[in-house]
């Protein structure tokens, strides 16, 4: 596993963060120049690539290649991959990611002043294109398996797990680097904030995002990259590398219905799916990690669904997104690896700015502090525009 | 500009912006054999050249441009014909 977030720049940090429930939300006063709603978002430094990559393989790489490169790295010296192992075996990429939004502004920008498609150079096409990450990667990485981008709004991540996961199960990868990209900057959200949707409480930064609280106002964007590095367990086993945990169960829907306006039934059915593949039992649960970005609606919605899998007995339930705002194409693939580290250290990490439930969150067994727990099994909700859902069940390895 | 100075220019910019090697630069060097210099550099040579010397580089003229020698006289004699 590997992470680059607003949280923390490495595993270590992020556990760090995650126990002592730190938020990685800043106010940006670009944001509000350029005039939009909310200056609230989570951020990141840019990683220093010059010198680590040539110059042919930064040219072509957005600023969530960046992060993603990053993440990606540490992921795979975590699973001791190196890179004459890549070169030797059929190693795939599948990532999440579903916009590019800069390099199509400046690209266009430059068009529009210079009036010539060749003053525009060589490199946006390859950054503003939504496989951006996994062209890139594949490239500098030298992969040769499976290779393309999954683009599920803000359950991406999630479902490049999903998929990697029904991948190997067939027996058609043995190993794929999987996980989410998300850009942080104010031209990739500005349409987004048109919407009313993001929190305006710019006098708490780390306040802002609040999921489950009466109070919550909306969400903070945010970003970074996450990587887990997918594998049968027979060709770990033969390698000897760490196993972090074991993907059990993968459940999608579609709600059917509105555009940007979640529903009950469509992550409830995801949920049960994803319970029905593990075939496990929802009281074997221990922890959910849910997907609560803390908007009004979506939040009370994923509580009356979560109530509805697991009823008022059910597991520990904590947002992350408390944290780390909402790392959308990213988030799938960050809150596994959050939830991992949670698993791996017995502790769930606190459900931040919760002070007072509403009537559907106090459904919910939510975490307000940090609390000493040894999980087995979780699951990690992740929600999108369209309706798309995914859920996904990770247990703890036991060798 | 002088002949001396617009060579000194263009070498400045192989180091800085292709990120060529300074001690790979020698007249004799072939672009994309020696340089490394591929389709995807000469989209970005094209950029870096009309930024900096003000004029765009026409691909039908680079079809005899081998060496790092034959890519200073094609600056040279486009920035003076005469």
């Amino acid at each position: 596993m590997g992470i680059y977030s607003s949280i923390g720049l490495n595993l270590d940090e992020v556990k760090d963060s995650l126990y002592n429930g730190r938020s990685g939300i800043i106010f940006d006063r670009v944001r509000k120049e350029m005039g939009f709603r909310s200056g609230l978002t989570g951020m990141v430094r840019r990683p220093v690539l010059k010198g680590v990559l040539d110059r042919r393989l930064r040219v072509g790489l957005p600023v969530q290649g960046e992060y993603a490169y990053i993440a990606t790295l540490e992921a795979l010296k975590t699973a001791k991959i190196t890179q004459s192992f890549l070169n030797q075996q059929e190693v795939g990429i599948l990532y999440g990611n579903d916009s590019s939004a800069v390099p199509v502004v400046e690209s266009v920008d430059i068009l529009r002043s210079k009036k010539d498609t060749m003053m525009i150079g060589s490199g946006y096409i390859f950054q503003s294109m939504n496989s951006t990450v996994s062209m890139n990667l594949s490239v500098i990485f030298r992969l040769k398996g499976i290779n393309f981008t999954v683009s599920g709004a803000c359950a991406s991540g999630s479902h490049a797990i999903g998929i990697g996961y029904l991948m190997i199960r067939q027996g058609l990868q043995e190993i794929i680097i999987c996980g989410g990209a998300q850009e942080i900057n104010a031209e990739s959200t500005a349409s987004f904030d048109a919407l009313n949707a993001f929190s305006v409480r710019e006098s708490e930064p780390t306040k802002a995002s609040r999921p489950f609280d009466r109070d919550r106002d909306g969400l903070v964007p945010s970003g970074g990259a996450a990587t887990v590095i997918l594998e049968s367990y027979e060709s770990a086993v033969k390698r000897g590398a760490k196993i972090f945990g074991e993907i059990v169960g993968y459940g999608f829907s579609s709600n059917g219905e509105h555009i940007s306006l979640p529903n009950v039934d469509g992550p409830s059915r995801a949920m049960s799916m994803a319970l029905r593949d593990a075939k496990i039992d929802a009281s074997e649960i221990n922890y959910v990690n849910a997907h609560a970005t803390s908007t009004p609606a979506g939040d009370s919605n994923e509580a009356q669904a979560i109530d509805s899998i697991f009823g008022k007995s059910g597991p520990l339930v904590s947002s992350t997104k408390s944290m780390t705002g909402h790392e959308m194409w990213m988030g799938g693939a960050s809150e596994v690896i959050y939830s991992i580290l949670m698993m791996e250290n017995s502790f769930v990490a606190p459900n931040i700015n919760l002070e007072n439930p509403d009537e559907t969150t106090r459904l919910l067994n939510i975490v307000k502090v940090t609390t000493e727990k040894e999980i087995n099994v979780f699951l990690s909700n992740s929600f999108g525009f369209g309706g798309t859902n995914s859920a996904l069940i990770i247990r703890k390895f036991i060798p | 500009m002088q002949q001396e100075d617009i060579i000194q220019k263009i070498n400045q910019l192989l180091i800085d912006e292709i990120e060529i090697d300074e001690t790979q630069i020698i007249p004799t060097a072939n672009l994309k054999k020696d340089l490394g210099i591929d389709s995807l550099d000469f989209v970005d040579l094209f950029v870096i050249i009309e930024n900096n010397f003000g004029f765009k580089m026409k691909a039908e003229e680079m079809a005899d441009v081998k060496t790092l020698a034959d890519f200073y006289d094609y600056i040279v004699k486009r920035i003076h014909p005469n």
